[in-house]
């Protein structure tokens, strides 16, 4: 193709975009537009189309594969013969004993994760960034980042080996004179032992965005603030904190639109039938009741009902956020 | 900024100091405990109490026992198989759409952004997940475990942002010369975006190495397992290894049980190895990808 070629022809989309927006046939149009579009860049199209299909076939598929929750859905009979039963499978499980245990414990793990989870790598961060010898805080960055690295099936297993009646907690406990005893059996510590390990495996990798916001800081308003007469925590207070707004509130709205989400792999690594009581979330109830008691459908239903109500909360944190700072998703 | 501390600033420092000190050292500490727990005498750890600042004793019977278990080798062999063939096909998908939705001239690239976008926010979940992948014959091949995530939804964003930076100017004096979109793609978009690649090539093996479910889920056939899945074995459910050194289940001392504590530090050891070498590495690639990840458009 030649450069007059490619200067034209994009000269004709111009003049065929105008005529679409003072309203001509749009629907036409548009085709029209495809196919030009085609002709012009085909090897766009042939480059799209793997990854639209793996999209329809492994995103979408699946989107309507919860069909099934509406059915009594059986593989022998496959997904368009099986029986239809409408809110069925919906309603024996709001109606079953399981479902207020497991939501509650959903949120109960999850909000607890997110108070606690969510305040720590920022606060790391402000202290970090008092510190001014540069080697001593590289180190410390360093070391915190490290829990991340390692896998979550190796860091539950350290967790369990920890909490057995001779592991180092109760090694630690028995220092101060408690009982020892297997952690992970007492059904009261299965959400402070999530949380506080949760903590610890995210606080250094947590905290990397913010310090990374800091260090792109207005030294400006330092100056001024010094001039102003601010000592070093009114700094923190009216500048530092300030600067990590817009990040704060991006990170807080997709923490809350995976409220509902997170925490299955885990969880599934450290429970045990001992614990359901407080143990037990959505996910993992969804794992046993589909997937080890093949109740396809009923399995399916509870997982719907999760995904809903994540997607409106994430909706509802967008909107929040858009109302109440400038800083949103969309 | 020189200027003379207040006592109350002195008192924060010191304080300050002490305290990340101290987090750090927690944030270490668990690891070293494995570590030191490893290369202990089985016996002598076992009757210890406290905290271990150093190895009891010395033996490595128990790094012994875990290079006689063919288990953790199987699954070595399988992860890495899974790490390199899974990161390849990965950067290859992704960076084909990442490509196409940065391309402006492309008039279906708003709808097929908005198609894909959506899928981080709804999807089918683990049951018609599972279906799928039975019903596509998919179930208990090894592809299982890298097909179905082909794609990570927020990688092609975060590398869709990176490929819009690109001058266009460099791509243009490319198609003048007649290059296809392929050729562009990885003769002039790669070679300016290394960086990224780099970043998310990490984020996707890292990914494959630390994933274990979907290798529960799709996999029946134990040769095909990764090593997270042998481990999850060993720690989680406490698989005797006796087996795997030879002895007899049934015939369970007390050493073998003692020896069994020592085993599960050494599996621990082995299999993070790898991970913690390339740690001090990888970890800036990390950061950076950590702030592309923020890079809004």
């Amino acid at each position: 193709m030649t450069e007059t070629g490619i200067q034209t022809s994009g000269m004709q989309t111009t003049v065929i975009n105008n005529a679409a927006s003072k309203g001509g046939d749009n629907r036409n149009s548009f085709g029209k537009r495809l196919v030009k579009n085609y002709k012009q860049h085909r090897w766009i199209y042939y480059m799209a189309l793997p990854v639209i299909i793996y999209y329809i076939v492994f995103k979408y598929l699946p989107m309507a594969g919860l069909v099934i929750s509406f059915e009594n859905y059986r593989p022998a009979r496959g997904l368009f013969h099986s029986d239809w039963v409408g809110f069925k499978q919906f309603i024996d499980f709001f109606s079953s004993p399981f479902a207020w245990r497991i939501i509650r414990n959903t949120i109960t793990i999850n909000l607890q994760s997110l108070v606690f989870g969510f305040p720590a790598p920022i606060i790391l961060a402000l202290l970090l960034n008092e510190i001014q010898a540069q080697r001593y805080k590289s180190t410390l960055q360093t070391l915190s980042y490290l829990p991340h690295f390692i896998s979550l099936v190796v860091v539950c297993g350290i967790l369990r080996d920890f909490s057995t009646s001779t592991g180092l907690f109760n090694n630690m406990l028995a220092f101060f004179g408690v009982a020892r005893s297997n952690l992970l059996d007492k059904v009261n510590l299965f959400q402070p032992l999530y949380v506080g390990s949760g903590v610890w495996q995210g606080i250094g990798w947590g905290s990397i965005i913010y310090l990374a916001t800091l260090s792109g800081a207005d030294p400006n308003l330092y100056e001024a603030a010094v001039i102003d007469g601010a000592g070093r925590f009114k700094q923190m207070v009216h500048v530092t904190f300030p600067t990590l707004v817009p990040i704060i509130v991006i990170q807080l709205i997709m923490q809350i639109g995976s409220l509902m989400s997170i925490g299955f792999e885990k969880v599934f690594l450290l429970y045990s039938p001992l614990i359901y009581e407080k143990a037990d979330i959505i996910s993992t109830y969804v794992y046993r009741a589909g997937i080890e008691d093949t109740n396809f459908s009923y399995g399916s239903a509870i997982g719907m009902f999760n995904s809903v109500v994540n997607l409106m909360l994430l909706v509802f944190a967008n909107w929040l956020a858009r109302k109440t700072t400038d800083e949103s998703l969309w | 900024m020189v200027h003379k501390r207040s006592f109350g600033e002195i008192c924060f420092d010191t304080f300050n100091y002490i305290f990340l000190g101290l987090i750090a050292f927690i944030c270490l500490y668990p690891m070293l405990y494995v570590v030191f727990g490893s290369f202990s005498n089985p016996n002598e750890l076992a009757q210890h109490t406290g905290a271990l600042l150093w190895p009891k004793g010395y033996s490595l019977e128990g790094y012994k026992a875990v290079f006689h278990n063919m288990n953790i080798w199987i699954g070595y062999g399988n992860t890495l198989f899974y790490v390199i063939i899974g990161t390849i096909t990965k950067m290859i998908m992704t960076a084909i759409g990442a490509y196409v939705l940065s391309r402006k001239d492309f008039i279906m690239r708003r709808f097929i952004t908005l198609m894909i976008v959506f899928t981080m926010y709804f999807g089918g979940g683990m049951i018609p997940d599972f279906l799928l992948v039975k019903s596509v014959g998919l179930y208990d091949s090894r592809f299982a475990i890298i097909i179905p995530t082909l794609i990570a939804t927020w990688n092609l964003i975060i590398m869709k942002t990176a490929f819009n930076r690109v001058p266009e100017s460099l791509e243009e004096s490319a198609k003048l010369d007649g290059a296809n979109d392929l050729t562009i793609l990885f003769k002039i978009v790669f070679p300016v975006t290394k960086a990224t690649f780099a970043v998310i090539a990490l984020y996707y093996a890292v990914g494959e190495w630390n994933a274990w479910f979907n290798s529960m889920l799709y996999l029946s056939d134990r040769n095909k397992w990764p090593l997270q899945l042998f481990l999850r074995e060993i720690l989680i459910q406490n698989t005797s290894i006796g087996n795997a050194v030879g002895t007899m289940a049934d015939s369970q001392t007390t050493a073998t049980i003692f020896l069994e504590d020592v085993v599960r530090y050494c599996s621990i050891c082995v299999a993070t190895l790898p991970i913690l070498c390339a740690y001090p590495f990888a970890q800036r690639y990390f950061v950076k990808g950590v702030m592309m990840g923020s890079i809004k458009e």
